[in-house]
């Protein structure tokens, strides 16, 4: 097909802007990973690195051995394993047994869970049923709040709103019970979607500031974005210093950049996985409810 | 095909309303089970909290409890609606959430059209995967990516006007600027994000429709204009409508992330006066209102949108 010439100056007039969209985007992961690997007495002379000439990884040894930082990796990760486990537990099941249509009160359930997300009490009157529930200062201050959520039972249910009766009756007569029935049919029919869920919880488990801000006390049962906040702003140096190791610490910008790359990694390793999954998500999310 | 079997085996093998309610309930007892811990999780984490805004019109102290707590009425929305806080609360909110409608809305959909005028299929996976990243980055990382860009001390932006010789500015601790950077934030983070609805809704225009156009003569921009732009017209209105219910949403933890002592006049908003005088100063009924205050009004809002959109003839959200 042939083109005119205005078709051909709006083609690369596109191409251009989009390229300019894209790189606004990379160019602040790209720094932070570029000075991050560079070398201390290098960054130091030359203070802008591009491109660096002379690699090295002293910011990522000091980090790695330092016990407050690493701890707080860990305790992100048992959140983003355990903490998914037990949302999806409560999450699928919950949305399995609204989804069946003969349920007596689904209707009630469902508009009840709606109206959860409609209106928030607020943090204060969830801040105190956390406290009495005895989980202040304790990791499972993260996890239970968290089980659920209004969205992620609604999208869960029309996923499952498209199993069709026919199968678990089949199963049914052959002796199974509702559980057996969501145990043995329903879950490996559902693994993938339900592993899409997955991700999604622990992408907001590896993220999880707030509540961490409000609930813990105890600096080591932080998670990793509460601690990385404090390497940020500096205000309290304490959250490295721990144990200071005896010889000179790369210059601080390169420590908090790494610490920004480690805490990145994990997201950036799941996003090809993600990415298969979202676009689905999204429109059942913010067009059907 | 499957609602068909679906209707078709409600009438045959599960006739509903045929059992009592008790031996229909008996029935679906292992069901019930199933959905028991999900349902204790909201009652008690979403509706008991529900409950606790009534400390919104008590003195609530932890040693006397809930139950005996002297009432005080409305003492607490007085003394919100008459301090000084309230109008700049309000203001600060509004600020920030205009702003984002007015330069933040309207980025998704130009970007989207752009992205829909690519005529290779590659290029145009390769720019959706850089902008929707962003999305899944936390707060955290993204204000730490701001300070690491723009503070005075360490910022490259910062490093780089002064080798071209001007005087560095504060970008992080200059109050006129602070909403603007806010909304900057948002667009870095969900621009990309927010062109995956209107992508999905421009795949389904028939291509004949562009055909059609280009042999009644339309360029490019007109065809985008009058194909494109009405094929998404619902899914613009709908959006637009439900960002005006959430306009007293701003994200507690981007402002609270981004504040600072010098910016503190600009940058409190409801959630981070709720999280100051309720967590950190221990008034947690005056605070309960406030929070109150705006989940109310928040709720309204929402309502009154899906209501207009509705009346619009378009697909409310509930």
């Amino acid at each position: 097909m042939r083109e005119n010439l205005g078709d051909r100056v709006f083609n690369a007039a596109n191409i251009t802007f989009l390229a300019v969209v894209a790189i606004v985007t990379l160019f602040p992961i790209y720094y932070v990973v570029v000075v991050s690997f560079s070398d201390p007495t290098d960054y130091l002379q030359r203070k802008l690195v591009l491109f660096p000439t002379k690699w090295s990884f002293a910011s990522y040894e000091y980090l790695l051995n330092n016990k407050s930082f690493m701890r707080s990796i860990g305790n992100s990760l048992f959140l983003a394993t355990v903490g998914t486990a037990c949302s999806l537990m409560v999450t699928a099941s919950l949305a399995y047994a609204i989804s069946r249509k003969r349920l007596a009160g689904r209707k009630i359930i469902l508009f009840l869970i709606l109206f959860t997300i409609l209106f928030n009490p607020g943090i204060i009157p969830n801040y105190l049923v956390v406290k009495e529930l005895g989980f202040l200062n304790s990791t499972w201050s993260l996890i239970v709040p968290s089980l659920s959520a209004g969205w992620f039972v609604i999208l869960m249910k029309s996923f499952f709103d498209n199993i069709p009766d026919a199968l678990e009756e089949a199963a049914k007569i052959d002796g199974c019970n509702d559980l057996t029935v969501f145990a043995r049919i329903i879950i490996p029919l559902a693994l993938p979607a339900i592993a899409a869920f997955g991700l999604f919880y622990a992408v907001m488990y590896w993220n999880m500031y707030f509540n961490a801000l409000l609930y813990l006390n105890d600096y080591q049962k932080w998670p990793i974005q509460l601690v990385l906040q404090n390497i940020i702003s500096d205000s309290a140096a304490g959250a490295l210093m721990e144990d200071r190791l005896t010889q000179q610490p790369p210059p601080s910008e390169m420590l908090k950049m790494a610490a920004v790359v480690i805490a990145v990694t994990p997201i950036l390793c799941v996003y090809p996985l993600l990415q298969k999954h979202f676009a689905k998500g999204v429109m059942v999310g913010s067009v059907k409810g | 095909m499957n609602s068909t079997v679906t209707a078709a085996n409600e009438k045959t093998v599960i006739p509903r309303q045929k059992y009592h309610l008790g031996k229909r309930m008996f029935r679906d007892r292992y069901l019930y089970l199933l959905a028991l811990p999900g349902l204790l999780f909201f009652l008690i984490l979403k509706f008991v909290p529900m409950g606790g805004i009534v400390i919104a019109f008590q003195n609530y102290s932890h040693y006397i409890g809930i139950l005996k707590s002297p009432w005080v009425g409305f003492d607490h929305f007085i003394r919100l609606f008459t301090g000084d806080q309230f109008w700049l609360l309000l203001r600060n909110t509004m600020a920030i959430s205009l702003l984002n409608l007015f330069f933040f809305f309207p980025l998704p959909i130009i970007i989207s059209l752009l992205l829909n005028e690519l005529r290779s299929n590659r290029y145009k996976r390769v720019i959706q995967t850089i902008i929707y990243l962003p999305h899944f980055l936390s707060w955290v990382i993204i204000v730490s990516l701001t300070f690491l860009m723009l503070s005075v001390s360490q910022g490259v932006i910062n490093q780089v006007i002064e080798m071209a010789g001007y005087d560095k500015y504060p970008f992080l601790t200059e109050p006129k600027i602070f909403w603007l950077m806010l909304t900057l934030q948002s667009i870095w983070k969900d621009a990309g994000w927010g062109t995956i609805i209107f992508l999905a809704a421009m795949a389904s225009v028939d291509p004949q429709l562009y055909e059609a156009a280009k042999m009644d003569g339309a360029g490019r921009l007109r065809s985008m204009w009058h194909v494109t732009l009405p094929a998404i017209r619902n899914v613009v209105v709908i959006l637009f409508i439900l960002q005006l219910g959430n306009i007293m949403d701003v994200g507690f933890e981007q402002v609270f992330l981004m504040g600072n002592g010098a910016v503190s006049n600009v940058a409190e908003v409801f959630e981070t006066y709720v999280y100051r005088m309720g967590i950190q100063q221990g008034q947690f009924s005056f605070s309960t209102a406030v929070g109150l205050f705006k989940s109310a009004i928040g709720l309204i809002l929402v309502v009154m949108a899906n209501y207009m959109s509705k009346k619009m003839g378009e697909e409310g959200v509930f």
